[in-house]
Order: structure tokens, then sequence, then C-alpha cells
């Protein structure tokens, strides 16, 4: 069998053949980016290569100065005689799949991926391809997630019954990509919007995107003292939780949008009022389904619950195996979620 | 069901007393006392005994659910819940039908007691199929016991009096002992006009609080206090009315039968009578309780042999008398009672041990067994306002007593007003307990294991070592006493200095050192430490120490004997 196309290095995913690396965790010559979340986007490359729909927010992240290249979705690329495509991957916006090919072997690095519906970016597209690199975050069988309508009609009455108990209503989620989703995923009529700095910073890398958000104020432009903030609804990354920041909204209503919500022990750990299920990768079902999807023989999967995960494809007949990677893996709180707190951090 | 899951949704969602009170009074305005009954019963912690085995319900979920059973032990491991894990790896139905809580449990879930497990199993492969995610979980509790939603009895006992209007005292007497979960039991607990309390009834428990930094200035002198041993036993109210005996402990479990000597000694005891003590294995020899794990063994047995019977003989300490001739006398100052507690037993032949002049001296000198009772009027410790024994004048002389206390057996001491009545619950400033400083000593942790419930997903439970020989020899497990921020370090920690896996337990690198605090040590041949502690539990993360710093075995073994 020839030499596969990528291979675990300590820089990265490495592919020889062409001389590059995807979702780099070290500084590299020439990296190629699948979504502009911290733990797969680092500063530091010489070059780097990403999907076009992702420019604005990697721009956002990697700073003005960062060496950045984009590609159209769909259009193959040659380096050093490998062909790089981008796919949608449906995780955040930007968020694509990357193809790589040579002498008729095809392999795919999903990056992270949902198969949800998300208003705020391109849907996921299966690639056939020999060998398929995943993610694991949520792979066991307990995660279902439930339609994400009925997750944002939750949101809805959660925020409707703060208001009608004076209460300000404060919703964590990571700044990049949950929390547009779940702008535009609620219904906006219910009263103001505002939103942590971080947030309001992708907001607008969003919207020059083109997608709809509705209207938001950032809440260091508001004199605490002037607004009524009980009938609110506020955006924050999940590290604004019980920090100063959060004091000046007076009687609240905290709660947490993530896939770990689904289990109740994860949910009460963290003292939320309450806990939505919503994700932005795969549950289990959607997971198998989408390696069925690409047919592939050779199934490698990354952060997560991948020694589960691997052994159970292998009982499926698949060829399986883990990849260690340093993108985040089983923690607390959403693993991109984690990259962003010590952004904040950092601050 | 529905509204019992909304409630237990709603419990579930918030951590504040009030908005639980809230819920819980909202669902008892609109239940059926049928219901109603049912829900208490659930949230008050009983459960149904014996209804399905869960290895069976495992391998019906794993059959149903299409996985392999490693694969389901590997959800449960992440959520640490049964009922939770099978309610998620079922396949989804979208919406669950409403059935009343009284017609689930006594139609469907009571008769599968006395069904074959094939038919156990299909009954519940049908229920599986009629109800939704959250139902499910629910279902999944009402069969396997232990609805842990943070509702004490007490915010039960809160709701239902501010729901019917009584006072919350009569609510929490009327649920104790033994009651039946149906319609006529919930229409007399709401009913304002009821009188009478059912004939064996023990009365709720007065507990004290803990006594943390010793006695202030808030307490007053020490002549306003009374002073007891505070018992290493089972706190139980001995109940002699009509002539019956009930003996309950303060879990509300009827155990007269586990301790035929104090019934025989309570059959001599006036009718209309409430003892309030501890149950402790005791002594004659030395006068003095036997060690808590002596009297562990009389404990969950279904026969009792002659020899356990005589190797561990139970005796009653009673510090308190709560019904006199029929009457509650529990608004009776403390002294009263004492007075006439040590009246009833007299006149019931009953011999108290004999007090000795000082707290020093106490017990020791008794070497002939006396007694002709099982049960017994603890020796005070000499303080003010009591009937016997010296009186202290500070609360330096009593704290110096206090230090004796391990020699007795006991844990600490409490403190008692002495005109205080005998109250419901734990309200803070007539009873304290205060306890002697807990042995502490540095060890090594080396294994880790998930925990459950709320720390499921977490290494959180521990074992530690010290060393022998050059060798760390485990001695002790505890699961508290960190901080959810420090617990998720050490998981951390764990999770990258893994060296061997043994099912849910991890064997890790020697590295950390902890402080752990522990009540009591018994030597132990079952353990390879020959030691066995009491309520290990962790004081504080040693960052400052290296494993090589952590105590010896030996260190141990020196407390033992001093």
């Amino acid at each position: 069998m020839a030499k596969a196309l990528l291979e675990s290095t300590p820089n990265g995913l490495y592919c020889a053949q062409g001389d590059f690396y995807v979702d780099p965790w070290r500084p590299v010559d020439r990296a190629i980016i699948t979504h502009a979340h911290a733990d797969h986007a680092r500063w530091g490359s010489k070059k780097y290569l990403a999907a076009n729909t992702s420019a604005g927010v990697l721009r956002i992240r990697m700073g003005e100065k960062a060496n950045l290249e984009f590609q159209p979705l769909r259009k193959p690329l040659t380096l050093n005689g490998v062909q790089v495509t981008f796919y949608p991957a449906g995780h955040i916006l930007g968020s694509a799949q990357v193809c790589i090919e040579q002498k008729g072997q095809r392999l795919v690095v999903s990056g992270d991926y949902k198969r949800q519906a998300d208003s705020t970016c391109l849907t996921f597209e299966p690639v056939k391809c020999h060998t398929f690199i995943t993610e694991s975050t949520f792979g066991l069988p307990i995660y279902r997630w439930p339609s994400s309508e009925s997750v944002f009609s939750g949101i809805n009455d959660w925020w409707r019954n703060n208001q009608a108990a004076g209460k300000a209503s404060l919703l964590l989620a990571y700044s990049l990509g949950k929390a547009q989703r779940l702008l535009a995923g609620i219904d906006a009529t219910i009263g103001p919007i505002y939103t942590h700095g971080a947030v309001e910073k992708l907001n607008a890398g969003y919207r020059a995107a083109g997608v709809a958000i509705p209207d938001t104020a950032y809440v260091g432009d508001l004199d605490p003292k002037e607004t009524d903030w009980s009938r609110s609804l506020i955006v924050a990354p999940p590290a604004a939780a019980g920090t100063t920041w959060a004091r000046r909204f007076g009687k609240l209503s905290t709660a947490m949008a993530s896939g770990w919500m689904q289990i109740r022990g994860t949910r009460r750990r963290r003292a939320m009022d309450r806990g939505f299920i919503l994700s932005d990768h795969v549950d289990w079902h959607e997971l198998m389904q989408t390696i069925r999807e690409t047919e592939a023989e050779n199934v490698w999967v990354t952060h997560g619950y991948s020694d589960v995960v691997v052994r159970h494809l292998q009982e499926q007949g698949l060829n399986a195996k883990t990849v260690e990677t340093e993108f985040e893996g089983e923690l607390l709180v959403e693993p991109s979620e984690n990259a962003e707190q010590s952004t904040e951090q950092a601050k | 069901m529905n509204d019992f899951c909304n409630l237990y949704w709603r419990l579930d969602a918030t951590t504040k007393t009030t908005e639980k009170v809230a819920a819980l009074k909202d669902y008892f305005e609109v239940a059926q006392p049928s219901n109603a009954a049912w829900a208490i019963y659930f949230l008050v912690g009983r459960r149904i005994k014996r209804l399905v085995g869960t290895k069976l319900l495992r391998q019906w979920a794993i059959e149903k659910a299409e996985l392999t059973t490693w694969l389901f032990e590997e959800c449960y491991d992440r959520v640490g819940d049964l009922a939770e894990t099978i309610s998620l790896v079922l396949p989804p139905n979208e919406s669950g039908e409403d059935i009343a809580l009284q017609d689930l449990i006594e139609q469907h879930l009571l008769p599968l007691r006395s069904a074959e497990s094939e038919q156990q199993r299909s009954k519940i492969l049908e229920l599986w199929q009629r109800f939704d995610q959250r139902q499910l979980f629910v279902l999944g509790k009402l069969m396997t016991g232990g609805f842990r939603v943070g509702v004490s009895k007490k915010l039960i006992t809160r709701a239902l009096a501010q729901h019917a209007h009584i006072d919350p005292a009569t609510i929490a007497h009327r649920l104790m002992g033994d009651w039946e979960p149906d319609a006529d039991f919930y229409n007399l607990l709401v009913d304002p006009n009821e009188q009478e309390t059912a004939f064996s009834k023990p009365y709720p428990f007065f507990l004290a609080n803990p006594l943390k930094d010793g006695p202030d200035l808030t307490l007053g002198q020490p002549q306003d206090w009374i002073a007891e041993w505070k018992w290493d036993g089972i706190r139980a109210q001995v109940i002699r009315r009509g002539g019956e005996t009930f003996i309950w402990s303060r879990g509300e479990e009827l155990v007269t039968e586990q301790f035929p000597e104090v019934a025989t000694s309570a059959a001599s005891l006036p009718d209309g009578t409430v003892l309030d003590g501890e149950l402790l294995g005791w002594d004659d020899a030395e006068s003095k309780p036997l060690e808590f794990s002596q009297l562990q063994r009389r404990l969950g047995r279904k026969k009792l042999g002659k020899k356990l019977l005589s190797e561990v003989p139970v005796v009653l300490l009673a510090f308190d008398l709560i019904e006199h001739d029929g009457e509650d006398i529990r608004s009776l100052s403390l002294t009263q009672r004492q007075e006439r507690l040590t009246e009833v037993i007299q006149q019931a032949s009953i011999t108290p041990a004999k007090p000795n002049q000082s707290a020093g001296e106490l017990f020791r000198t008794e070497k002939e067994p006396t007694r002709t009772s099982s049960i017994l009027i603890p020796p005070a410790v000499a303080t003010g306002g009591r009937v016997q024994g010296d009186r202290v004048q500070t609360w330096k002389e009593l704290e110096a007593i206090r230090e004796d206390a391990r020699e007795f057996r006991a844990e600490g001491l409490m403190l008692k007003r002495h005109d205080s009545a005998y109250q419901v619950g734990r309200p803070v400033g007539d009873w304290w307990k205060w306890k002697v400083d807990p042995y502490t000593i540095d060890a090594v942790m080396i294994y880790a294991q998930r925990g459950h419930g709320r720390r499921a997903s977490l290494y959180s439970d521990y074992t530690f070592a010290l060393w022998k020989d050059g060798e760390l020899v485990p001695f002790a497990k505890a699961y508290s006493g960190l901080t959810d921020a420090e617990i998720r370090k050490v998981d951390a920690f764990v999770r990258k200095n893994t060296h061997e896996k043994f099912g849910p337990v991890r064997s890790v690198t020697p590295e950390l050192v902890f402080e752990l605090a522990f009540e009591n040590i018994q030597r132990s041949p079952r353990h390879k430490s020959g030691i066995a502690v009491r309520f290990p539990r962790i004081s504080r993360w040693r960052h400052d120490k290296k494993p090589a710093d952590a105590d010896k075995l030996e260190t141990i073994l020196s407390m033992l004997e001093g």
C-alpha cells in the first residue's frame, strides 16, 4: 500500500507528499486550516490556506499580520502534486473539510462538523473517500441531539419567563459560531439583546459575510445604571459566568447552550439555572451516519471518545484507528469553548 | 405522570430552595391525593424494594438499543446513573403518553414484583415504548430508587405546610414512621382538623449543629448548658405505647427486631413513653461502648445468632424523654424532661449506669457488669445545670474534658441548653455538637475512580497510601473535601498519569499528596494496612509536599496506641 497521505507528527497532521500541515498545533511553513476556532487555527505559521467562506472570521481571529490565502469551495488546488479541495463542514461560518487526493487515493479531514441545519453556515457535504478523519467529541450513544427548533423554543420560553420574573437572561455560548447560531435562531422580538465584547466582534464578522443576525448591542457601550437589563437576553462566552462583568445585570438567570448539557450531572455541576442541548458537533448517531455516507474503509478518529468509536467501528468491520492530536478532547466545556476561555482571560 | 415529571424537572432546574418549595406547592395544588401520596413517597427517598433487578434492566436496555455490553458500560461510566443512561440510549419516542402516577405504579410497576423475568421483560419493553426521554428517566428512577433532586424532607414539609395551612412541625410528625402511600394517608397528612397521631409514629428528631470554632460569646456561660458525650452509634427513639414496643432509627427504619435486648428492656417502660437516645454496642467489662465496627456486625442481618448477641450486646443510652404518660412533653425544658427521664427509668427498675466523681473517671472503675437492663442513662459529663456530677466554671475546663472523649469512644461533646425545648429538625441555637478535632495524616494518592451522579465522568474518588518499608500501602478511600475546581485539576492529572486501568479504577503516578482527616482508627485484619479509618475525607491538597514527605504507616499505628 502506498504511503498514507497524512501522518501524525509532533507539529500536527502532516502531508509529506504535499509538504503541508492541516490544523497544526505548532508553527509550520504551510498550514491548511479547517476553521477559525482557536484549537484548530493557531498563531505563528508562515502561510495559511483556508476556504474563502472563512475569510472574515479567520482574519478577525488571526489578526492583520497573518499571511492568509483563500480558496473557493469545491475548487481543487494543487500543492506539490497533491490536490486539495475544501467542502463545507457545517460546524461554524467558513468551516470546511479538507479533501487531499493523489494517485487515486482520497483522504478527507473533516475538522469539526455537524449535520443539523444551521442558518449561519453552509450544510455539511459528505465526500466519498478512502480514508476519513473524524472528531469524536460526542462519540457515545447517549448523545442524541433534540431538534434545534425545540431547543430554540425552549430558550424563548426561558427568556419570557425570566422577563415575567423581572430577571435578565444570561445565555452562555462560545463566542464564535454558537453565539451567532443562537442569535439567528431565537425570537428576537421578545426583548433587547445585548452581547459580550467577544461575541459582538464576531457578530460583525458574520454580518459582513451576509449572515442574517438580529440587532444586538455591546454591553460595554451601555451605561449600567441607565439600562434596564431585566427584559434582555445577554449572550456571552462561558468564562463570563460568575465574574464581576456579569454582576452588573442584577437579578439573573444563567443558562448554557452546549452538547454536554445532555447529561444531567454535567448540567448540575455547572450550577446553571438551565442547560440547553445545542452543539456544533455531530452526535453519535450522526457520526455513524456520516461515516457510512463517506463509504470510507479507513477511519481515523481524533479528539473525544476516540477509543470507544474506534472499537465500535472495528466491530463493524472497518479499518479504524485513533490518531492522537492536540485538538481539545474530553473537557467539561465544549472543547472549542475552553480555548475561547483562555483567550478571553488573556485579554 | 406528566405533572410529576414536570415537578421533577422543575426541581432539577433550580438550586434555590424558594423555587423548589414553590414548585412542590404548585404540584400539591393540582395533584390528586393518590398521586401526591406516591410523589411524596419517592421524593422523601423511599423506594419500592425488589421490583426488577438492575442487571436485567441493563440487559433489556442493551437489547432494545442494539448496543454491545461494553458500549453500554462506557455510556454508564460517562453518565453515572443507570436510569439516565437507559433513558438516553433507548430509541427515542417523539412524545410520551400521560398516565396517572398511581396507575403507573400500582397497575404497571408493583405487579412486576411477582412476575417471572420473561413477563417482566415484555412489560418493561412495552413501557419503554410509551414515554419520551424525560419520562423514561423518571420511570427509571421509580424503578431503581434514589430520587436525588435536591429536595429534603424539610422542603417537602414546608411546601405541604404552606399548601395545607398547617404547622410544619405537625406535617413533619405525620410524615414520620411507617405509612402507606395512598389517598387516605395524603388526606390525613394535609387535614388541618386531624388530631390523632398514629400509634407507632416516632417524633421528628431534634438534631444538633456543629460547633466548628468552639464555644463563643453567643453561648453565654457554661452554667446554662448541659454537656453530654457525643456517641458514635445509631440515634434512635424507643416507643412504648399500648403494650407494644417500636424502635425507630434516625433514618426512620423500624429496627425493633434488630435489637431484641433493648426491646425486652423497653417492655418494662410504662405505656405512653418515648425515649430518645443512642444505640451502641456495649463493653460491660469496660463499661463503655464497643467500637462502631462491632455494632456494624449487628446491622442488616436477617437472623441474630446467640454468639453475636453475646459478643456485641447493644444498649440504648437514653438521653431524652419526649413523651410521658401518653403526653407530648417536647415543650418542657431539657432539665425537666431529664428529671422525668430518670424517674421513668428508675420506676421501670432499670438501673442507670453509675456516674463517677469526675469526667476523667467516668466508666473506668466500673469493672463488674451490674446492669440488669439494656436501657441506661448515660452518665453526665460534669457541668453546670446537670443534676449529677461536678460543675465546671469555664469553657476551658470543658474543652479539657472534651479532649478525653476518645477514651470513652465518644466523638466529642454535645452541648444542650438546659432550658431548651425538644424541637423539630436542625434549628440553630440550642443543641450543638462539639466534636474533638479529627486525626490528620499526609498521604499519597495512588488510585482514582470516576464518581457518580454530579461527579460522573470526573475522577473524584481516590485511594490513598502511606509508606511502609519503602512501599506505599493503601489505607483509605476518600471522595470528599476538594472543591470542584480542585477535582477538575486532579481529574486532568489522573488522565495524564494513568499507569493501568482496572475496570473503572486507574492506578496513577504516586505524585499528589493530600492531608486526610478521619475520626477514628480501628485495627482491621481484612485490610492490607492492618487498619481501618472512620469517615476519611480530604482536608487539603498539600501542594507543598512531595510523595516522599508523606507519612508512614507507623505514624498512624502510633495514633492507634496513643
